[in-house]
Parts: structure tokens; C-alpha cells; sequence
């Protein structure tokens, strides 16, 4: 019997690198001994994946691309399909759940400096990954063809229309495929959800997978493993994936699901963070909703969209949020990868960016009322501070330098003030100035006048 | 677009915001919904058939679904809660045109399958027991939950009629639209009774906007149970590999 599965396995071998794939990525791929718990949320992302496209694939044997019938076909399969509700909770709370994992994920490579050198091809992979993903959710929220998923769109589409020149007008209506949100838009965004997007993440998921199997994982102390081999030319400090990584993962798994379950069977609409009210109620597009707020994973965005009242301004200032990101490497030149070694300021920084996300996230479900706007507009300050901060500590600088930084931030901050200046709320103004104001002098100032900037020694080994 | 039409359409888009500006003061009182109460769930059935389905539609729930679920037999089911043109397999659909609905009432009344989802138990609870004599609205009452309502009060044979209590001018107005109210005229029903059958027939609309909830519950009880032995048996064989980890 074990003869013969060899047997197999040797035919297969004979004609397709079944063997060499399996040890190149897995049983022969060496990954650091000391991962955390920071670094489950890569598995899980694709366990994410699996679910979203298995239930994806159920859901669309019921579902009508349709905007006379697709309300009533989601419904159809909450009630009439055999395990309908339970396919679509798993793929609703997916979803977010999705979300949640990739932003842990990504801030995970921020804690460790996972996109620095040699890793910045797979950072701007992934960064691709997570645009394609937000399309992606973007164009799957339009399907249930309730209020929100409506008016969403119609405001996100929008958002094309502040580009200049006329091409944002003719932009968005070849996106919409019609003066409005309509059947036609749906029946689009219907094809690129099931088929269109998903074979882009499924294309980039693996080039993230060879990129990484290509440079080798980072971890939590920065060390580049491959730089410590034994005779065998294996890392001193690496542990075969499978079976260390593939048994651990199973665990992490496992807790995962207990919570994933929790939310699907006990809490699916998660109090309208996940399933909004409204979006129970089918698309009307004569009746606008009294606030429209997309799903929680894009309000990040959205806040600092909403902070500035000019329109064309607050989307490039979004798109703005975006590509920072996907130019981390380069603003980020640090030699020391780790959050660990780095200075005390450098770890608050990423701690407080941590909070100003979140925050502005919180901000963007939020009616934007007057004080909400301008703290909204304070947070945006802080996001974008955050990546020139990053900057100025990627190397030693004198403390002009610093004194420079200090004095071009409170000029552009006090430019934008003026020219946003309203009488009605200079208190507020002033108030909420003392933020970025006691940002900027921490984080400019802080190394000149204190020891608190500097590194630690970054080990030979990684420790355990 | 004739100005008439723009400023009409204009108006409409507006009316969400100017109803919630007018009815924001007043916060939705707690309805105490019980789903695993099948007694109060199949009185709420009946309240349901017999007052609400005669306007409003339920278009996505199947009268044989809703026997099953709440254990009344198909034979109960089309002799009290079903017309005699309908079939079991059928969804609770109303028999007249959406056209004259809109003459009548000035708006199609809302399908109710999954309004305790876009509403929440609690507002639908304090709307149903905030009608109150308005002598300038076409029907002779309004709500305090939803000011100008297009739907008549019609509980008023149950409930009886109430009417604004007169406040002092220094009073503090209290957030609970019910403290507003006082009843001018007695129903058939008492007003202990009168709360507890709206709770019965909140009850059934939560069931109705979701009728997988009377068994996801039990279900998820079991698939965390089950998930907690995997973990159990994948740490167990975490540990097991990592021994030689150091």
C-alpha cells in the first residue's frame, strides 16, 4: 500500500515539481522560531479567503444580480435556502472579519518593520492585495440592494466626480453605467465581485506567497535569520513551517473561529457595525437616508474625506492617506526593523497612530457634527504627520533639521487654520490646535532635548 | 422634470430628516421581547394576521414556515391565520393594489418581513403604543415615535384613544414618549393588557425579520463546543511538536 502511494507520488513527481513545491513551501521553507502572536493573522487572512469564496460561491446559486429582485433573493436565502442564513452570516461577518485580521496583519509589519529592505515588493503586494480587497467589499456591500448599499455607492461614486477637468463627470458615469446607481451598476459590480476581483486577489495572494518564500519571513526582533546558517546552510534560528508553523497556525485557527462563530451565531449584524439597520429597508432612491455611513472598515478614509470641506481637496487628501502607505519602505529607512530596539518616541509614534486610526475610523460612522468634523480634521493632521515623523527618524539628523520640521509643520498647520478660519468656531479651533501643536513639539523636539530618540542594540539572535 | 415634480421629489428626500428632527427628543422604551416564549409568539401571530396583514404585506414569509416554527398545526394555521384563497406554501401577501394603497393612505404601506431589523424591537414597541387624538391629521390621531404618520391607529378598539397630557411650561419634558400620554378613552383591553399583546406581536415581528434566530442560538451553542475540543486537541498537538523547540 505505501509502496504504491510512493509509487504515486513518483509518477507525479516524474511530470510536476509536487514534491519540490511541497518542501520549497512548506516542509523545507524555514521561518523564524520566534513568531508571536502577532504573526497568526497571515493564516488566517487565508482561511478568510477560503471562507469568503466558498460561501461566495453558494451564495451565488441563489442570489438575483437583478434590482428588481435582488432584496428579495437575499431574503429568499435567509428563509428558503436549506443553511442560506448560515452561508450568508459566514460571508457578512467574513467580510469584516477579513478586514479586522488584515489590518492586525498589516500593523503588524509596521510594529516589525516587515516592508523595510529586502521585503518591499512584498509590502507593496500586499498593499495591492488590501486595495483589490476594499474594492472588492466595496462592490459586494451594493449586492443586498438595501438603502446603505445604495446610497454608498452613490456617495463613493460620487467622490470620482470632484476629480477636475470633466473627467471626473464622464468617470463616474462609466462606472455607474448610468446617471445613477441603478440595475446596470449592479449588474457590473455583481461580475466584478464574483469573478473579476477575486481572480486578481487569488493572482496576488500568490505573488505575496512567492515574494515571501522568496526573502524569508521577518519577525519580532527584525533579525534577518538567513544571515545565521548552520553547516546544512539552514538558519540557525528557523523551524521547518510544516509541521511547527502548520500545527500552530491550526491552533490560532481554532481561537479564531471560536470568536468568528460567536459573531455569526449570537451577534451577526455585530449592532449594526457589520449588517447596518438601514440596509434592511430596499434601495429607494427617492428617499435619502438621514446619514450615510459605509461599512466600518472604510471610515478610516472616509473621516478624512469628511475633514475637509473642500471635496476635490478631501479626495485627494484620501488618496493621499493611501499612498503613504504604499511608499512606507521609502519614507521609512531605518536601519533597525524592529519596534523593539527603536527609540521610545519611535514607539509611541506608532502606538499614537495606532489610536489616531482608530479613532479616525470611529469618527467616520459618526454624524459629522461641528466638534466631530474638527476633531476629524485634527486626526487627519495626526495621520498624515505621522509618515513625515516616520521620515525625520530613519536617520540621525542634526537638530536643525528638527527645529526646520518643527517650524514648517506649525506653518502649514496655521496656513490651513487661516484659511479654514470661522468665527463661529475659533474656540474650537484653538482648542483642538493644541493636538498636532503637542504632537509636532513631541515628536520634532523631543530628540533634541531629550535622550528618549535613541536605539537600543539590536541582538545577533533572535531571542525566543 | 416639471419645477412641480423637482420640488416635490426635493421635499420627499427631505421628509426623513425633518420627521427625525421632530421626533428626536423622544427615546424608544424597551419592548422585553421573549423568543423562546412560543405562547406569546403565536399570540402575536394572531394579532398579526388578524390587524396588520390587511394593509401591510409580510412578501418574504411562507404561512406553512411560520406554523412550523411556532408549532401551531397547518390545519390551526388555515383556519385562523390564513384567507381561504391561499395556499400553505404561499407568503403573506396583501390582496390589494399597491396604486390604491398610495390614494388611500398617501403612501404604500411598508412591507413588515424584516422591519423589526431596519426598525429595532424597541422603537416598533414604543410606536405601537404612542398613538395619540390629533383632530388635523387625515385620521384623527398622530404618534409621537413617528410625527404624521400615514397609518391609522388600529388598536384604537383595544387600546382606547389617548391623548397629549398638558405640561407645565417649567416641566422637564421626559425622554419617554409613553409619560406623554394619557388615556382619554378606554379600549376593550386594559392597559396592562394592552402592553403585553404589543409585546406579543413585537414578538412575533423580531421572529418574522429573522425566523433563523429561534435556531441559530441553540446551533452556535454546539459548534463552540465543538470549536473548543479542536483547540483543545490543537494545542495539545502544538505542544506535542514544539517540545524541541528552543
Amino acid at each position: 500500500m505505501l509502496n504504491q502511494l510512493i509509487g504515486v507520488r513518483d509518477w507525479v513527481d516524474a511530470r510536476f515539481p509536487l514534491t519540490k513545491l511541497w518542501n520549497e513551501h512548506l516542509a523545507e521553507y524555514y521561518a523564524p522560531k520566534n513568531f508571536n502572536f502577532w504573526y497568526y493573522f497571515g493564516a488566517l487572512s487565508l482561511v478568510l479567503l477560503v471562507n469568503q469564496l466558498l460561501t461566495g460561491i453558494w451564495l451565488t446559486m441563489h442570489y438575483k444580480p437583478d434590482a428588481n429582485l435582488a432584496f428579495a433573493s437575499v431574503e429568499y436565502i435567509m428563509r428558503d435556502v436549506p443553511w442560506g442564513y448560515l452561508i450568508r452570516y459566514m460571508h457578512s461577518t467574513g467580510a469584516s472579519a477579513f478586514f479586522v485580521v488584515i489590518y492586525l496583519h498589516m500593523f503588524r509589519g509596521l510594529l516589525y518593520g516587515s516592508y523595510k529592505q529586502p521585503r518591499e515588493l512584498l509590502w507593496l503586494v500586499g498593499m495591492a492585495l488590501y486595495m483589490a480587497l476594499m474594492a472588492e467589499a466595496f462592490m459586494g456591500y451594493l449586492l443586498p440592494w438595501g438603502q446603505m448599499s445604495f446610497w454608498g455607492a452613490q456617495v463613493i461614486i460620487s467622490l470620482f466626480g470632484a476629480l477636475p477637468f470633466g473627467i471626473g463627470e464622464a468617470l463616474s458615469l462609466w462606472i455607474r453605467g448610468d446617471y445613477v446607481v441603478s440595475d446596470a451598476t449592479l449588474n457590473r459590480f455583481f461580475a466584478l465581485h464574483v469573478v473579476a476581483l477575486p481572480l486578481v486577489l487569488l493572482g496576488l495572494v500568490a505573488a505575496h506567497l512567492i515574494a515571501l518564500h522568496e526573502v524569508g519571513s521577518n519577525n519580532p526582533d527584525g533579525v534577518e535569520i538567513k544571515k545565521n546558517k548552520n553547516e546544512d546552510g539552514i538558519p540557525k534560528d528557523g523551524i521547518p513551517f510544516h509541521p511547527y508553523y502548520t500545527v500552530k497556525d491550526l491552533m490560532g485557527i481554532g481561537v479564531f473561529l471560536i470568536g468568528f462563530a460567536a459573531v455569526v451565531f449570537f451577534a451577526p449584524e455585530f449592532f449594526g457595525w457589520f449588517l447596518e439597520r438601514d440596509n434592511f429597508i430596499p434601495a429607494d432612491p427617492l428617499k435619502t437616508p438621514e446619514h450615510i455611513v459605509p461599512l466600518w472598515y472604510f471610515t478610516p478614509f472616509y473621516a478624512i474625506l469628511r475633514a475637509i470641506p473642500d471635496k476635490l481637496t478631501g479626495v485627494l487628501a484620501m488618496g493621499a492617506s493611501i499612498f503613504f502607505l504604499f511608499v512606507l519602505p521609502w519614507l521609512d529607512r531605518h536601519p533597525i526593523k524592529s519596534f523593539r530596539y527603536r527609540s521610545p518616541l519611535f514607539r509611541l509614534l506608532l502606538w499614537v497612530f495606532a489610536v489616531v486610526f482608530v479613532t479616525l475610523g470611529y469618527l467616520g460612522t459618526q454624524p459629522a457634527t461641528q466638534v466631530a468634523s474638527e476633531i476629524g480634521l485634527r486626526a487627519a493632521e495626526l495621520y498624515f504627520m505621522f509618515f513625515l515623523i516616520l521620515w525625520l527618524y530613519s536617520d540621525e539628523r542634526s537638530a536643525a533639521i528638527h527645529f526646520q520640521t518643527f517650524v514648517v509643520l506649525v506653518i502649514v498647520m496655521l496656513a490651513i487654520d487661516v484659511i479654514r478660519y470661522d468665527e463661529a468656531k475659533s474656540g474650537l479651533i484653538m482648542l483642538s490646535a493644541l493636538l498636532p501643536l503637542g504632537y509636532m513639539f513631541v515628536f520634532t523636539l523631543g530628540p533634541v532635548f531629550t535622550r528618549l530618540n535613541e536605539s537600543r542594540a539590536v541582538p545577533e539572535r533572535v531571542t525566543s | 422634470m416639471s419645477l412641480k415634480k423637482t420640488i416635490a421629489v426635493a421635499l420627499f428626500a427631505l421628509l426623513p430628516a425633518l420627521v427625525s428632527a421632530a421626533g428626536g427628543a423622544y427615546k424608544p422604551v424597551s419592548a422585553r421581547v421573549d423568543l423562546s416564549d412560543a405562547a406569546s409568539l403565536q399570540r402575536g401571530a394572531k394579532l398579526f394576521v388578524n390587524y396588520c396583514l390587511s394593509c401591510h404585506s409580510a412578501e418574504f414569509m411562507r404561512y406553512g414556515r411560520m406554523g412550523e416554527d411556532l408549532g401551531i398545526s397547518e390545519d390551526q394555521v388555515k383556519a385562523n391565520l390564513m384567507f381561504a384563497s391561499k395556499k400553505i406554501g404561499d407568503t403573506m401577501e396583501v390582496a390589494f393594489a399597491r396604486a390604491d394603497a398610495q390614494e388611500w393612505f398617501g403612501v404604500v404601506p411598508p412591507d413588515l418581513s424584516v422591519i423589526a431589523r431596519a426598525r429595532g424591537e424597541d422603537w416598533l414597541y414604543t410606536y405601537l403604543m404612542a398613538f395619540y387624538k390629533d383632530p388635523s391629521r387625515p385620521f384623527g390621531v398622530n404618534n409621537l415615535m413617528f410625527p404624521s404618520v400615514g397609518m391609522p391607529h388600529v388598536f384604537e378598539e383595544l387600546q382606547g384613544v389617548q391623548r397629549l397630557k398638558e405640561v407645565a411650561a417649567d416641566a422637564h419634558p421626559s425622554s419617554n414618549p409613553l409619560d406623554a400620554l394619557e388615556l382619554e378613552t378606554p379600549g376593550t383591553r386594559s392597559a396592562g393588557q394592552f402592553s403585553k399583546d404589543m409585546r406579543d406581536l413585537v414578538n412575533y415581528l423580531v421572529y418574522l425579520g429573522e425566523p433563523a434566530k429561534l435556531e441559530r442560538y441553540g446551533l452556535g451553542v454546539k459548534v463552540i463546543l465543538f470549536l473548543l475540543v479542536f483547540l483543545y486537541a490543537a494545542r495539545k498537538l502544538k505542544n506535542e511538536y514544539w517540545k524541541d523547540v528552543h
